[in-house]
């Protein structure tokens, strides 16, 4: 069996784990208050919750491009 | 009740410029389309705007921006769980499609099957990859179609003629059928991401102007929630006993994110993309598309509070469609008939460039692993782009035909057994760009994925939740992550053992995943 070159493991690979957290642990934000602006904390807290996804990515793209020199 | 004129005409109008961006796309950065890397991959020459796009229209298709809200609608808060998922599966884009990306590049594969085929050096691991897929992808075709009919019926455009065998078929439907099926056959995937292009341009602008007008209509957000019920709000709480509908929740997201990049289109998509980076930057941009998912799911609550269902005009499209018409007629009864008339083109194209795509994915998948490897193995290029062509024609002719014919509820059904069954592929593919597991211990793994994940499926009356007892707690299961820790379990296990048997051949090496 001819395994993958498994690349160095970087503890800023953990970073990507944060967000299943936010979001797949339920009982974290299965709730209403508080509130912002009329919207409940459950839809709130996973709109943001996207977008810190996709922030969450970005410092593992640069230790990547670092690497990459 | 009759179309309005002005909606119809802004309709109309954008709908024909599609079509013809579509048809003359052949000539986009041109390529010999008798080859099927270039019909049906673009060449491999899409940067990271172009491959945002496709990947955008492809991912969040018509479909989705009807039943995500219609759901909201019907079951308030577990409908949301498409956010999850659409966000959550772009880290596992980035770390592992660019490896996908890189081998397919250096070995000239065109579909997740193939790579299966190479690593492994097994044509029935490879077959049973490739059928997959197509089962998974046919009904998600036919559900476009069903997308399509209802923003026909929301515009009043229910032309229909009689046709013996068929009984009555809309003739906007038909135009819309002949406009998809004659740019994909000319254009290929280049037809496809131009109307792509145009397509989320129309969504983003459709997005922005009803989260903003809808609402303050309505008196504000506060107001939109205040009309759903309490108890559809939240997710119901869990007992002692039963993890309740939260733990259905995390478990749809999780199974869904990793089918999602399983499917064929969505492999289709990533190849076509120019370079591996490409894909790794658009992990970070493309959960903009979520962001405007997760504001189109709120669409529902907004129909909601529009009171949209008991106004007489609609009675006739709820009785149709169900509360797949609940967007539909939010627009036409909250906004201006131009803006209207914009939102179903919106909806319309977001119908025909996922349509596309599917079918040219359907068209690879048919040609590279059943017809090359088991009916014509000497076939030249040319034939095999001719192959791949008429196979597209003929899946989107059977989802017509399908929809038509069959009740749209076996279209749904069929939709969501084949996001079970997609993600029993998972082990030979994702696992398979890091793992090198025994392809009989795969095979083996996916028999046993398929065939629970169908019964539980089946068992619980055509429902994607199963209700798994374990030491007497209820545990409310997404089927297809069950199968796919079934499949995991009896591919590892069984793969020391095949290992001293048959282990086939790995035509890849280290280096060309990186």
């Amino acid at each position: 069996m001819n395994g993958k070159p498994r690349g160095k493991f970087h503890p800023v690979y953990l970073i990507l784990l944060i967000p299943y957290v936010a979001f797949l642990w339920v009982p974290l934000y299965n709730r209403i208050e508080p509130e912002i602006f009329g919207i409940p904390f459950f839809y709130w807290w996973q709109l943001l919750w996207i977008v810190l996804t996709a922030l969450s990515i970005v410092p593992v793209y640069l230790y990547q491009e670092s690497q990459d020199k | 009740m009759s179309a309005n004129p002005v909606t119809l005409g802004v309709f109309l109008l954008l709908f024909v410029a599609v079509a013809l961006i579509g048809l003359f796309g052949s000539r986009w950065r041109a390529g010999d389309l008798s080859q099927l890397h270039e019909w049906g991959l673009g060449g491999r020459s899409f940067g990271t705007l172009i491959t945002w796009f496709l990947l955008g229209g492809d991912l969040y298709t018509a479909y989705t921006f009807i039943a995500v809200p219609a759901l909201m609608y019907g079951a308030g808060a577990p409908g949301f769980f498409a956010v999850p998922y659409a966000a959550l599966m772009y880290p596992v884009l980035f770390l592992a499609f660019p490896k996908l990306w890189s081998v397919a590049h250096k070995h000239g594969y065109v579909t997740a099957a193939d790579f299966v085929n190479g690593r492994y050096g097994h044509r029935g691991l490879a077959l049973a990859v490739a059928v997959t897929g197509l089962i998974a992808v046919m009904p998600y075709i036919a559900l476009q179609l069903v997308g399509m009919q209802v923003v026909i019926a929301a515009l009043n455009l229910n032309y229909v003629v009689q046709i013996p065998l068929l009984g009555s078929v809309s003739i906007p439907l038909m135009i819309a059928f002949i406009v998809l099926a004659s740019f994909t056959y000319i254009s290929g995937l280049r037809g496809t991401a131009l109307i792509a292009v145009v397509k989320d341009i129309l969504v983003y602008i459709t997005v922005l102007a009803a989260i903003i007008v809808i609402p303050a209509k309505l008196g504000g957000y506060g107001a939109v929630f205040g009309a759903v019920d309490k108890e559809l709000l939240l997710l119901p709480k869990g007992t002692p006993d039963n993890l309740g509908p939260g733990f259905a929740y995390a478990t749809l997201a999780l199974g869904s994110l990793l089918a999602l990049f399983l499917y064929p289109h969505s492999v289709t998509g990533l190849l076509s993309s120019s370079s591996r980076n490409v894909i790794r930057r658009n992990a970070i941009v493309l959960p903009a598309y979520s962001v405007a998912l997760a504001l189109i799911a709120l669409l529902g609550y907004m129909a909601l509070a529009a009171g949209v269902k008991s106004l007489p005009q609609y009675a006739e499209g709820f009785a149709s469609f169900g509360n797949n018409f609940a967007v539909p007629a939010l627009f036409s009864h909250m906004c201006p008939a131009w803006f209207a008339g914009l939102a179903s083109a919106a909806i319309a194209i977001g119908a025909l460039m996922p349509a596309s795509m599917m079918a040219i994915a359907c068209g690879n998948l048919f040609t590279r692993n059943i017809f090359k490897t088991f009916i014509a193995p000497d076939c030249k290029p040319a034939t095999e782009a001719k192959v791949a062509k008429l196979v597209a024609f003929a899946v989107k002719l059977g989802a017509l035909l399908f929809v038509l014919g069959l009740k749209v509820d076996y279209a749904i059904q069929l939709q969501l057994l084949g996001g079970i069954l997609i993600c029993q592929t998972l082990p030979a593919v994702l696992v398979g760009l890091y793992v090198r597991l025994n392809p009989w211990a795969l095979l083996t793994g996916i028999a046993a994925g398929v065939g629970v994940g169908t019964w539980m499926f089946v068992d619980m009356g055509f429902k994607t939740t199963y209700p798994l007892h374990l030491f007497g707690v209820t545990v409310p299961c997404y089927a297809a992550v069950l199968a796919l820790l079934l499949n995991l379990v009896v591919s590892f296990a069984l793969t020391p053992l095949f290992n001293g048997m048959a282990r086939g051949t790995d035509e890849t090496v280290a280096e060309d995943y990186v």
